[in-house]
């Protein structure tokens, strides 16, 4: 009995994914911003929020594929490395990118308002310029999950095109 | 021997007042470095440099030969508010990576009596320098109960931000910046 993807890890992986993207475009297009657009204080405020929320998204997948049994990774010996390799570099530099995000705005002591739900409190100033500092890593952690997740894509569309393997069509919950 | 320098000390004494050398205290943080400058028209937004250091030079008798050097780590920035902190740093403002510090020496100064004066030197900032003019006003000045003596003064005064290339858009009430320093030295 070939085992699948549970339904919630397909599910949790593609609303990431989406996600990811429009946290990464917009990233980039509300640091330009100036003090006269409407989106001033709405971007960053959506950014956040989003942000939190995907947080919540990752350790439940997280934990979600520790609980459960995946099916069989497709490809050479080679590839089963490096897509072993990649696919936990791209977790570790999400928890990253959490973290610095979070790190920007609590540098205050301020909790982050998740929408008008919840607030996510601040651990405080953990070093010197952390707003600073903690932003410059955001900025490059995020830059290479993007690059990680077109690597990401473009192997599986190798996998789907080239190989017509079933890689693709697993987390399309289609085997 | 006794008498010579009993003569001596008489003789250094009448001889021309020597400004005397202080250190701004910012060990102690008897002194600050504050700023506000209007949001929109509507309120007052104050901030402060939290890493400064300097010295001055001072003489009751000859006010107008006293000296001030003041150094601002730009990156102190601290309006209480981290997002607004790191963008006031970015090259939206500050720009503290290309501009780590602020400075201001005095040139001359103007004693205005009563304590007043008005200090003229040259401020510094982003990169660009600027003759202005900081009101300022002894506070006093005389020993310490730990052994040392100490002088403190205040001053004032207001640029403008686009004077010194920042020009970022804060709309028409927050063109200027108002600066207020506390400072207190310590006597070397």
């Amino acid at each position: 009995m070939k085992s699948r993807w549970p339904r919630l890890v397909v599910f949790l992986h593609w609303i990431t994914a989406f996600a990811v993207i429009g946290m990464f475009a917009s990233g980039l297009w509300m640091v330009d911003l100036t003090y006269y657009s409407d989106w001033y204080k709405t971007a960053p405020h959506w950014h956040k929020s989003v942000g939190l929320l995907l947080l919540a998204v990752t350790v439940l997948r997280l934990a979600t594929r520790a609980f459960t049994s995946r099916p069989p990774s497709l490809g050479t010996a080679t590839e089963k490395k490096l897509s072993h390799f990649g696919h936990t570099l791209l977790y570790t530099l999400m928890i990253a990118l959490f973290a610095s995000g979070y790190l920007i705005s609590t540098a205050d002591g301020r909790a982050i308002d998740v929408f008008n739900w919840f607030a996510v409190p601040a651990v405080g100033e953990l070093f010197n310029n952390q707003e600073d500092r903690a932003g410059d890593a955001h900025f490059y952690i995020a830059w290479s999950v993007i690059t990680m997740s077109v690597i990401h894509m473009l192997a599986a569309l190798k996998h789907h095109f080239i190989n017509k393997d079933d890689t693709m069509k697993q987390m399309l919950r289609l085997r | 021997m006794k008498k010579l320098t009993l003569a001596l000390a008489a003789a250094l004494s009448l001889s021309t007042a020597q400004a005397a050398d202080y250190v701004i205290d910012s060990k102690g943080a008897h002194a600050s470095i504050n700023f506000k400058i209007q949001h929109l028209g509507y309120s007052w937004l104050t901030g402060r440099f939290n890493d400064f250091k300097g010295n001055f030079s001072y003489d009751d008798s000859a006010p107008s030969a006293a000296k001030i050097m003041v150094t601002i780590d730009t990156d102190s920035i601290d309006s209480n508010h981290a997002e607004r902190d790191k963008h006031l740093k970015s090259d939206d403002f500050l720009n503290v990576d290309d501009f780590p510090q602020a400075k201001f020496v005095s040139t001359k100064i103007v004693d205005k009596g009563n304590g007043m004066m008005d200090v003229m030197g040259d401020f510094t900032l982003h990169g660009v320098t600027k003759q202005i003019t900081i009101e300022a006003k002894k506070i006093g000045e005389g020993k310490d109960p730990w052994g040392g003596y100490r002088a403190g003064f205040m001053g004032t005064t207001t640029i403008a931000l686009k004077d010194y290339g920042i020009d970022y858009d804060l709309g028409p009430a927050s063109q200027t910046v108002e600066l207020e320093l506390h400072v207190e030295g310590v006597k070397q």
